[in-house]
């Protein structure tokens, strides 16, 4: 345990753009680094970041992002948020930014607890083969709030 | 500023890290890695030579740097520097705390 004031940090992370995603896992390693307790719950469209299938295909959005600074007719052309994609996945390559698969591995790794939403698996039908083997279980939000009922402990919904 | 570590006078900045890694041997290792409530092992040299290593070859020390170091896994690495691993490895090695935010 660190000496940190904040002793755990509790992510909700309930989208799936890329963005979104490695905020998530980036705060969640960062504090696992400076030795804070971390965990992700994944819910709603966050469910995408933990699907075998999926999780290696997220995208950044191009539509109704005006930090892209394109207009949305061109950002809603086929192909661009592909291409915006792998440009950003570019860039964060090259700052050693590990894939959405291996960040998976390095938090699980690391310490940081995986949850997947019991409500948002059962509304998109998900079977526990579906997700990662690194998970750390499926929970109610109410089993979530009571892994943050303790002192000096933060929820951070995303 | 100056401290006396392992009765050798070295330099570190705030955050306790040499400043000059020509300062650091491995009595002063040990001294900082108990300061850090760390006891050192064979492994945990390992480790250190792997950063220093790192270091002095210019190259940026990660954590997914760790995963691909062959010398140690992250849950190993956990578990020998407890309480952020990279912070207080790097300190017990003599060389800068890294600034990568991963």
């Amino acid at each position: 345990m660190g000496k940190t004031k904040v002793k755990k940090m509790l992510f909700i992370l309930s989208k799936a753009t890329i963005d979104n995603v490695y905020a998530a896992f980036i705060m969640a390693n960062g504090a696992r680094m400076e030795g804070i307790d971390s965990e992700i719950f994944f819910t709603f469209f966050g469910l995408e970041a933990i699907q075998k299938k999926k999780l290696e295909h997220l995208r950044v959005a191009t539509v109704g992002n005006p930090a892209m600074h394109m207009p949305t007719l061109l950002g809603g052309l086929p192909g661009m948020e592909a291409i915006a994609t792998k440009m950003m996945m570019k860039e964060m390559e090259k700052l050693d930014m590990p894939p959405v698969g291996e960040f998976l591995e390095i938090l699980s790794d690391s310490g940081c607890k995986l949850w997947a939403c019991k409500l948002a698996v059962e509304m998109f039908h998900l079977k526990e083969e579906d997700l990662i083997d690194e998970l750390d279980g499926i929970l109610t939000i109410g089993d979530f709030y009571n892994r943050a009922d303790q002192e000096d402990t933060h929820l951070l919904f995303i | 500023m100056e401290k006396t570590i392992a009765n050798k006078s070295v330099n570190i900045n705030d955050e306790g890290y040499l400043t000059d890694f020509s300062q650091w041997d491995k009595e002063v290792g040990t001294e900082i890695a108990k300061e850090e409530d760390i006891e050192m092992t064979d492994k945990h040299w390992e480790v250190i030579d792997f950063l220093q290593d790192k270091h002095h070859k210019e190259e940026a020390l990660s954590i997914r740097g760790i995963k691909k170091s062959g010398v140690i896994n992250i849950k190993e690495f956990y578990s020998l520097f407890p309480g952020g691993p990279l912070k207080k490895s790097t300190k017990i090695a003599g060389i800068p705390k890294p600034k990568s935010c991963i």
